[in-house]
């Protein structure tokens, strides 16, 4: 364990002094899965972006580009058979290289999951409260106490009637419910990060702003950090303050959620952007992507965005552009971003 | 749930009022019948039919099933003439060695089943479970009478370490209820292993790990309750089959249970014991289906609220 990481100690050490850094640094992740035919796919390669502390970071991409894949990364439960490498460096301490004992420590009470969907995320045979009050009780705190914790987290979540909802099994709730009590749960063990993908995609549009508003007040309220997987734009746009995009399992463009969606360093996020009607233009006229997305297991070389790119030039076929700053504060993986800003 | 154990119980009627019919039939279709029997080959034609008349066995087959259903609605199962008592007397009397016989078959093959299915899927793909699959593969496919008599070969007459037929002591019970065991722990370990990898890999699974629990913590408190449920369910409709297998192993084995009386009232002709146990067999098979039933119900809170 390294200093940093024995530093933060037992809740108090949130805000530890000492730790202006982020509170999670990616650096360099792979996670390499067992392809067909005995071959390793890169299902996540080489991305490296920063959380800071009490941020929200939005992750975006078109399906299968891996963001789902980092954030159980960074929770340390990629699929069977998956190897991560690169650092995830949480407080400084490498995640990556710690022992399971520890990476079981930090899952759940330091960094902690809102799963995609919240029906298959609750165990079908077991009552709300006691998957909500698991962390605690597995503390071994008194029954009364987990049960009092226990209401207070899905008062939290803004479920009504707690302690009736405690007794209800998963199916017996509607999806708003079950994303409320998911999002309780994630809370009970008071973590540091929340790791939240798409935690509205299985829901109704009016529920949708509702869960997000309420993830929204409780980051700001906590002084979570927080890690929104989602491939919604807009609520990208609203709610984060960074945004990191990725392509194939690779980050193309990183920097400050507003600026990079309004004025794009890459052109995979201006065609993102422009597939979406209402977040720069306001109009109704959306240019749905052209062509089929690259997926990991098949990614074209050099620029694995240059079959789809608009500027696409020689260079880019053979050339892999690395992730660059191109102004101040804003990265870009395309060898042209000067260009593509400035237009 | 109340609606559920009604609807079952309905279900069970049905089931047990077809039994009663395919048993009736089946009986009868059979060449020869009680009086021919009871008589002995060298009865002249005039006492057979007399026989038949006073058996009832001259009417129209119609009259004689009805009169049949409204008897066993009384729970009236019909004399056996052969052996001079009521037929469900008889049957009664060997219900016992049966129960005996199953009831240790069952639990040993629930216990072991479900031991080697839970050692095989704790990890996939490894050693223990290789060998698990291939003993399951070979326990599944060697039939009944087969492994019976292997085992009374080898321990019996080779080892000379149990008696190979018979009653009376633990120890006679052994190689029959092992014999009937056998597929069945088969069945359900290969059963629990599927289901155990496939509850591992449930997303509830994953938010379980996501709370920082160990892998025993998440299999005793998340996976093992939920893989259990396909597992019971099969259970309690195997139960039937190892019921019938029940038949067979008592045979090769002498054992004095329902098996036998039925192999023997089925070649006399012996028309009431037979109907009488099927009877019988059958009600105990809906009542153990029933039960499967509400235990899954127990385990699967979707179940029992009626959501599935
Ligand atoms: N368990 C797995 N085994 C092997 N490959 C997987 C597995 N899960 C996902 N993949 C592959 O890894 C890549 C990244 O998938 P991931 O689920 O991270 O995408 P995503 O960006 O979250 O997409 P979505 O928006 O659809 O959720 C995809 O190409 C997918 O096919
Ligand atoms: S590197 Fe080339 S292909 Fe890739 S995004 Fe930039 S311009 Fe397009
Ligand atoms: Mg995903």
């Amino acid at each position: 364990m390294t200093a940093a990481g024995t530093a933060r100690g037992h809740g108090a050490g949130k805000a530890a002094p000492g730790t202006d850094g982020p509170v999670l640094r990616i650096a360099d992740l792979a996670v390499e899965l067992p392809g067909p035919h005995g071959t390793r796919v890169r299902a996540v390669d080489g991305v490296s972006f920063d959380v800071p502390r009490a941020t929200t970071v939005g992750l975006i991409g078109e399906s299968g580009s891996g963001k789902t894949m980092t954030a159980h990364a960074v929770l340390g439960l990629p699929p069977e058979g998956a190897t991560l490498t690169g650092r995830l460096l949480w407080h400084g301490e490498d995640l990556v290289t710690a022992d399971p004992a520890r990476r079981r420590a930090v899952r759940g009470r330091e960094i902690a999951m809102i799963f995609q969907d919240p029906l298959a995320a609750l165990n079908p045979t077991q009552r709300i409260g006691r998957q909500v009050g698991e962390i605690p009780r597995r503390d071994r705190l008194p029954r009364a106490e987990v049960r009092r914790r226990t209401a207070e987290l899905l008062d939290r979540a803004g479920i009504p009637e707690p302690e009736r909802r405690m007794r209800a099994y998963p199916h017996e709730l509607s999806g708003g419910l079950r994303q409320r009590a998911v999002i309780a749960m994630a809370l009970a063990g008071n973590p540091e990060l929340l790791l939240a993908d798409e935690p509205t995609t299985a829901l109704d549009v009016t529920v949708q702003s509702r869960i997000l508003r309420l993830l929204a007040d409780i980051q700001a309220a906590d002084g979570l950090a927080m890690l929104l997987v989602s491939h919604d734009l807009r609520v990208v746009s609203h709610v984060a303050e960074q945004v990191v995009v990725m392509y194939a399992g690779r980050v193309c463009e990183r920097g400050p959620a507003r600026a990079a969606l309004r004025r794009p360093a890459h052109p995979y996020t201006a065609a993102l952007v422009r597939s979406v009607p209402a977040v720069r233009t306001r109009t109704a006229l959306a240019a749905p992507l052209p062509g089929a997305p690259a997926t990991p297991a098949n990614r074209p070389d050099g620029c694995a965005f240059h079959p789809r790119c608009p500027l696409v030039r020689a260079r880019c076929r053979d050339e892999t552009p690395q992730v660059r700053e191109a102004a101040p504060g804003r990265w870009s993986a395309c060898h042209f971003a000067e260009e593509v800003l400035g237009e | 749930m109340t609606r559920m154990i009604v609807h079952r119980l309905l279900v069970g009627l049905f089931v047990m009022w077809g039994a009663a019919s395919l048993i009736f039939l089946i009986v009868r279709a059979a060449p020869g019948d009680p009086a021919t029997v009871l008589l002995g080959p060298d009865a002249d034609h005039a006492q057979i039919v007399r026989l038949r008349a006073s058996l009832g066995l001259d009417r129209p087959l119609g009259a004689q099933y009805l009169s049949y259903l409204g008897d066993v609605c009384r729970l009236d199962f019909g004399e056996s003439h052969r052996l001079g008592r009521p037929a469900m007397d008889a049957v009664l009397d060997r219900l016992p060695a049966t129960v005996d016989l199953t009831l240790t078959a069952t639990v040993t093959a629930v216990i072991v089943g479900l031991t080697l299915g839970m050692l095989a899927g704790g990890r996939p793909g490894g050693l223990l479970d290789r060998v698990v699959s291939a003993c399951t593969i070979a326990l599944q496919s060697f039939p009944t009478f087969w492994t019976g008599i292997m085992l009374v070969l080898v321990f019996a007459l080779n080892l000379r370490l149990l008696p190979s037929s018979g009653v009376g002591t633990p120890q006679h019970l052994v190689l029959p209820a092992v014999t009937l065991a056998f597929p069945f722990i088969a069945i359900i370990a290969r059963l629990t292993r599927t289901s155990l990898v496939e509850t591992m890999s449930e997303e509830y699974v994953r938010t379980a790990r996501s709370k920082g629990l160990t892998e025993r913590q998440v299999l005793l408190g998340h996976a093992l309750r939920n893989s259990l449920i396909p597992v019971v369910t099969v259970v309690g409709v195997q139960v039937g089959a190892l019921v019938g297998g029940a038949v067979i192993v008592e045979n090769v084995f002498a054992w004095p249970g329902l098996g036998s009386l039925v192999v023997e009232a089925v070649a006399n002709r012996d028309y009431t014991v037979v109907q009488g146990a099927t009877l019988l067999i059958a009600g105990i098979v809906v009542v153990l289906n029933l039960m499967a039933d509400l235990l899954v119900a127990q385990l699967d809170p979707r179940i029992r609220t009626g959501a599935v």
